[in-house]
Parts: C-alpha cells; structure tokens; sequence
C-alpha cells in the first residue's frame, strides 16, 4: 500500500488466460458458483455509507455491482462508489449506463475506473429518463450497450480509443452485459445474448427471475447453442418486500416479470416478508441445479440485510469462504 | 378507448409534435415491416440503379446532388418507415423497421424494457420497434444480418443521404475491385 490507498502489486500482471485482475473473474474461471449483489448508492456525499453499504455483504459476495442512476434516479456515482470501494478492497463491478454520458464521457471513466482498480465492468443501455424523478433531463443514448461493450474491449484488447488514437496503458477488464429472459421477444433473446458475446461480453447479469419454466426454455436455447461455454451467466434473484410491493414493481418497473401464482403465494401467507424470502432461496436452489448457470445476482433493494441471509440459507456458496477486502479488485 | 395523446415524454417522435402522438400513427411503419420481404427486394433494384447512376452523379457532383436527394430520401423514407435520417441506414439489417425510432436509440437490439404485449417501456402506444424488427427479418432473404453488430452512429452524418452515400461507398469499392483486377491480368 501507498498513500494512493492501491496496492500497485495488483497491477502488475494478469493470470494466464484471465483479461482481469479480479476476484470475480477467477472465482467464475475456477467453475465456482459466483454470487453477486447490489448496493444500493446513497444520495449523499458520505463516504462512510458507502462503505456500511458495502460491509453488509461482508462474508457473502464475490462481487458488488456499483449501480449508475438506476430507474433514472440520482444517487451518488458508480464511479464514485467504485473509487470509494477498491480502496478498502472490496471487488465492484461498476455499471455504466449509455443514458447520461456520451461516447468521450465514457471512454474516460472506463480509464479512471480501471486506474482506480476496477476490474469489472457491466455495460447497459440504462432506463429512458422518463421512469426517473427527473423525465426533464435530455436523454443522451449516444452508444447502446451493443457498442458501449465494443468499444471497451477494443480499448482492453486492442489499445485504442473509439478514434483509433493509441492508449499508452489498457485497462484490464472483465466485461459484463444485462439479459433480460422474460421480456418479448422471446424467441430473439438467447440470439442478443450471442450478439453481446460477439460485441464483447464475458459475464452477464440478468434481470430478476421469479418464473422458472420460463427461465429453463431459454437456458435450454441458450445452452443449445453453447452460448455458456463462452460467457458466465449469473441470473438476477431478490426477495419482495410484500404482495403489494410486488405489484407495485410489476406495474411500474420496466422489464420486471412476476407471474400471478408467486404474488398469489405471498398474498396468502401471514409473514409476507418471509414467504418472499422463502420463494428467493428455492428460486436460487433451482437456479444452482439448472445446467449452464455461473452464479447469482442477488438484488434487495432496501433490504440487502436479507442478502447474507438468503445466501447462506440456500446454500449456494457450499460453505466456500468468501474473501472480504483482501486484495484489490 | 384509445388516448389521444399519449404522456409527455422527452423522447420526440418523428417530424411530429407530442399532440399527434396516437395509435394510429404506427400503421404505415407497420406495414412495411409486414412487407419487408417485397421492400428488401425492391431496394435491391433501386440501389442497382442508383448503382448504375453513378457516372450521372459524378458529372453533376454528389455535394450538388445531395439536396434534392437528401429532400425525396427523407419524403420517401419518412413516409413509409418514420426515417429520421440518421445518414446511416440500417433498414436492410433491421427488419426495415427504423431502429431510430426507438427513444433509447438502440441499434443492436431490444432493450429489456419490452412490455409483455410486446410495446416499448417508454411509450406504451408503440409497439417495440426491435419486437416489429425481429418480425420483419424474419421475412427478408438477408434477415441474418439482424445478428451484425452495429457500431456506433455517426452523429456528424445526421441529414446527410444514405442513398448516396451508399452508392459513392459501392461505386469506389467496384472501381478498386476492377482496378485489382487490371494490375492482376497484366
């Protein structure tokens, strides 16, 4: 360590194989089952609750996705958040969404983050202003997730910026993208999965699953294709607050999947809270058993208490130990 | 009942005020996404001609062409698709369903916002202008080009011809594969 608060002995080499220096990329390289969560930023300029935030899922997370203006909100930057977590050690994987940065924006935070010890990036288009609290801003879109995730293994891979003008030190990134199983077009799904692997894309998070079936016909297109075989796939699991809440996310939250039997299901327990926690963890358990899935993405939005508890109650970790804020990435 | 307007959003739709904004707006586009077999076929002739008007575009001068072109592309385009002249048409990779109309921009693809009835997440009348593409391509000969990753746009290009632009680009590639051709024999 050094007054930068880096450990620089991190950035001297990548394993053989690895385009990362990171703890996630070699957990889901060695075949272990990943877990991931989200932390949900703080509107405030506080870095201690960032890092209460990050101590929640101490113990439990192989990494942590750092998230930018999800749903259109404000909140402290995912770049912020990514600089505050890598100095106590802790291995981010910063979002960045095409909404609110053009192409020179974006470029220059991926070097940032990367100087800053980010090893994981997840690309996303990110949610149109209008689903925000503030639908006046000026949508930018300038890249989509397509090309957000080109353009950054071209950096990584190649040594260039977008312009062909040479970058004298690359970052060493693991590149992540969004699936979303249970939104139409069915059927076209697993085929933009294979196009983001194309663009660039060695991990993928997906959006929340709570339908099953629906998740198994496309893994079994997906496998089909041996799209796993080249990507890890780490499905997106969380626990409802309650039957309302439910459909509350349903109705006003883009992309989000819920079918009429699990909120039935909530609805008609007497501890709500701890039927949907209870529905989490299956959901997970069967997630562990179906062929071709990396690991989990846990978000509990509001509740990342509930995080350390549905991992260690599903067992998914197999009583594997998770290292916490040892080594930078 | 349908609304007449829809939600003011930021995202503006083609050449038209948020007022005009009704279901019905979508039937031409529609259309031509339902034809896109026949319209694939029909461009292919088209761009052969333009092809062949090379040697006319040249005398005259492209620079000097592009306005009266750049004014019936965007007639034509417009009318049957809601160009939005972006300069870099996609329509042939995209189900000629015109990817710019989509508010996030989104040239590789469908967002996961998609709505289970199959419309976009931001504007609820419409239907998903990557849901209709995926439809489309499905129809053209080409329709495996849908899979090619699309680089980003060009937005100094905006208001330029695609037409043009596109001939000028095939007419250069045909000379210099002819003039490889030459040097070869010789």
């Amino acid at each position: 360590m050094n007054n930068s608060g880096l450990d620089f002995k991190d950035f001297e080499e990548t394993r053989p194989g690895h385009t990362s220096r990171g703890r996630l990329e070699r957990i889901l390289r060695r075949g272990e089952f990943a877990v991931t969560a989200e932390l949900s930023p703080p509107d405030s300029a506080d870095p201690n609750e960032v890092f209460e935030r990050g101590a929640i899922f101490d113990g439990w997370v192989d990494g942590i996705n750092a998230t930018d203006g999800s749903g259109a909100n404000c909140h402290m930057s995912s770049v912020g958040i990514c600089a505050l977590l890598t100095r106590r050690g802790y291995a981010p994987i910063m979002q960045i969404s095409c909404r609110d940065r053009n192409r020179i924006a974006i470029q220059g935070d991926v070097l940032g983050a990367a100087a800053m010890g980010v090893s994981n990036i997840l690309c996303l288009t990110g949610d149109g202003v209008e689903s925000g609290d503030q639908p006046g801003a000026k949508p930018v879109f300038d890249l989509d997730c397509m090309s957000l995730l080109e353009t950054i293994r071209v950096m990584r891979d190649e040594g260039k910026f977008l312009s062909g003008r040479k970058i004298t030190y690359r970052p060493h990134l693991f590149l992540g993208a969004a699936i979303n199983p249970f939104a139409p077009p069915y059927d076209f799904r697993p085929l933009r999965l294979a196009k983001k692997i194309e663009a660039g894309a060695q991990f993928v998070q997906s959006q929340y699953c709570f339908d099953i079936p629906m998740l198994k016909k496309y893994m079994s297109q997906v496998t089909d294709m041996g799209l796993h075989e080249k990507c890890f796939i780490l499905i997106g699991v969380g626990p409802l607050a309650s039957a309302k809440a439910a459909r509350w996310i349903r109705t006003n939250v883009p992309g989000i999947h819920i079918p009429d039997a699990v909120i039935a299901r909530i609805e008609g327990a007497r501890d709500q809270r701890l039927e949907s926690k209870k529905i989490c963890i299956e959901i997970m358990q069967q997630i562990k058993e179906m062929p071709g899935i990396s690991g989990v993405h846990v978000m509990a939005y509001r509740q990342e208490e509930l995080v350390s508890e549905v991992v260690h109650e599903s067992g998914v970790l197999q009583g594997r130990t998770v290292a916490v804020g040892t080594k930078a990435g | 009942m349908k609304n007449k307007t829809a939600p003011l959003t930021s995202y503006v739709p083609a050449g038209a005020s948020h007022v005009r904004r009704t279901g019905s707006r979508y039937t031409l586009r529609r259309w031509s996404v339902r034809h896109a077999g026949l319209l694939e076929k029909v461009y292919n002739i088209f761009a052969e001609v333009f092809l062949k008007l090379h040697w006319l575009w040249n005398l005259i001068g492209y620079s000097r062409v592009e306005r009266p072109i750049v004014f019936a592309e965007k007639a034509v385009k417009g009318f049957m698709f809601d160009c939005r002249m972006c300069g870099q048409c996609t329509l042939s990779e995209t189900g000629m369903s015109c990817p710019m109309n989509c508010p996030k921009g989104l040239r590789n693809g469908p967002c996961g916002g998609v709505r289970a009835d199959g419309n976009c997440e931001i504007e609820p009348d419409m239907p998903c202008v990557w849901v209709e593409a995926w439809k489309g391509s499905r129809l053209m000969q080409a329709g495996g080009n849908i899979h090619i990753v699309q680089g980003p746009v060009d937005f100094s290009l905006r208001g330029t011809s695609a037409w043009l632009s596109v001939t000028a680009r095939t007419a250069a590639e045909r000379d210099a594969a002819r003039q490889a051709a030459k040097e070869q024999e010789q």
